[in-house]
């Protein structure tokens, strides 16, 4: 009896070990504002008007580069650290376009007084964490100090938006990503992919293992006809009159400032 | 010809595919490592030019620099308990000293309005952060594949087909390593250049 229940034991102390591990990670992670916008202002310093005119130029700079920045200030960091929850915001909204990452948050926080450029992997050759410093101390924490939320935000917004539009940059840009390959496979790959790609080195193994190439063609087809399969029920969403993250990622790139 | 589809559906790439993202992770991990390696010597000549009489300091920058290089690293350094010990030890020791270094710069007024320091010592904040952004991937994307190891139903997997997959190892946080490196307003111990203790390794 005992000799019998120990393995069923152990199994189900496994698994209750890895369903806690899991909860673990799930749970350390901070409550976000939704993404009502390009500029999410709830913390409340802004006026509608400078709402209305920063959105109007950040829609620009997307449709002029497929760049998106989006300005956002938060009543409460929770307790994390800007530079904590500014890399999970921007995972979490997915700033950017998907594969190239190229998005960037402007992150405020009155209450713990802290500002932070938050740049996505993609960006980072352009927008480098000491041109995010200078942008910053120069055009931003000087308006915080004398207690000017809105200049300082439209001044930082300008000089990201001058900078993200600038065409030499993204030759920069390039040079930087090509020096960083590995970048590239940060999850970006999508699950489909890797399943089919997991499946066509099985078959592989299964085709040198019977060693029949006859056969080996036929098994070969299969991933094919997968993909087409799923190629066809994969329709994308479109795009709904509210603003989304393109699918971006973030990886702790920019700088944070205090006043 | 339909086996391998029922297989693929019960799990049987869960393992490597894991294993894969923690393994790309790592390199993540390293190349941010790496980047901050790269600063280290310029960051130093840089402070040297203002600072030079704070040799001790430089020079365990320059040592702790030189041991966190010369940790070799190879594939079965994620697996290998005392050899991931090694390298995060090294690593955090280099943490330790920069924190130091940063936290002497604030007594050289001429060396913090230097643009050149400035601009290093905004890389290396961005770079200290990202390192701990990838770390934290890194013990995700790790727990998630270790979990894997040993829950149903991939753990049949693992006991059969993957048997030569073993755990990788985490990042333990130390706690001086994730806190900022303090700043003291005491007066410059200009003259004074006896060694300081040096920061503890973890």
């Amino acid at each position: 009896m005992t000799a019998r229940g120990r393995p069923v034991l152990a199994a189900v102390l496994s698994l209750l070990a890895g369903l806690l591990l899991w909860a673990a990670a799930a749970v350390a992670a901070p409550t976000f504002p939704s993404l009502t916008g390009r500029v999410v202002d709830d913390a409340n310093i802004l006026s509608p008007q400078t709402e209305a005119a920063l959105t109007a130029k950040l829609e620009g700079l997307e449709a002029k580069t497929s760049r998106q920045l989006v300005i956002v200030t938060v009543p409460s960091l929770q307790g994390y650290e800007i530079e904590d929850y500014g890399y999970q915001l921007g995972r979490a909204w997915a700033i950017g376009e998907k594969g190239r990452d190229t998005g960037a948050l402007m992150i405020v926080a009155p209450t713990e007084r802290r500002v932070r450029i938050e740049v996505g992997y993609g960006l980072e050759g352009v927008l480098t964490d000491a041109l995010s410093t200078v942008i910053l101390q120069d055009r931003v924490l000087p308006r915080f100090r004398t207690g000017d939320f809105e200049g300082g935000v439209v001044a930082g917004a300008d000089a990201l938006i001058e900078q993200l539009s600038l065409p030499d940059d993204q030759a920069k840009a390039r040079v930087a990503a090509s020096a960083e390959p590995q970048r590239a496979s940060n999850g970006s790959v999508p699950t489909v992919v890797l399943v089919l790609v997991g499946l066509w080195v099985l078959l592989g193994l299964f085709g040198t293992i019977t060693g029949r190439p006859g056969h080996r063609m036929d098994l070969w087809m299969l991933p094919l006809l997968l993909l087409m399969m799923s190629g066809s029920g994969h329709g994308r969403g479109g795009r709904g009159g509210g603003f989304r993250g393109g699918g971006g990622s973030f990886g702790g790139g920019g700088a944070s400032g205090g006043w | 010809m339909l086996f391998p589809v029922l297989l693929a559906g019960c799990g049987v790439n869960t393992i490597p595919t894991k294993q894969e993202k923690a393994k790309a992770s790592w390199a993540d991990v390293q190349s941010q490592y790496q980047r901050r390696a790269d600063l280290v010597p310029n960051l130093v000549a840089t402070v040297q030019g203002y600072a030079v009489q704070e040799r001790t300091v430089l020079t365990q920058v320059t040592q702790a620099r030189a041991s966190a290089t010369q940790v070799k690293v190879d594939a079965s350094t994620v697996t290998d308990p005392a050899a991931f010990q090694r390298y995060q030890a090294a690593q955090n020791q280099l943490t330790g000293v920069l924190g130091r270094l940063l936290a002497i710069s604030e007594n050289y007024p001429d060396l913090k309005s230097n643009q050149n320091f400035l601009a290093l010592q905004s890389q290396l904040e961005g770079t200290e952060n990202r390192i701990a952004v990838a770390r934290r991937d890194y013990n995700e994307a790790v727990r998630d594949y270790n979990t894997s190891l040993r829950t149903f139903p991939t753990i049949i997997w693992a006991k059969t087909a993957y048997s030569s997959a073993t755990p990788m190892q985490l990042f333990q946080a130390a706690e001086t390593s994730q806190a900022a490196p303090s700043v003291s307003f005491a007066p410059a111990p200009a003259a004074n250049s006896a060694p300081a203790p040096r920061a503890p390794a973890q």
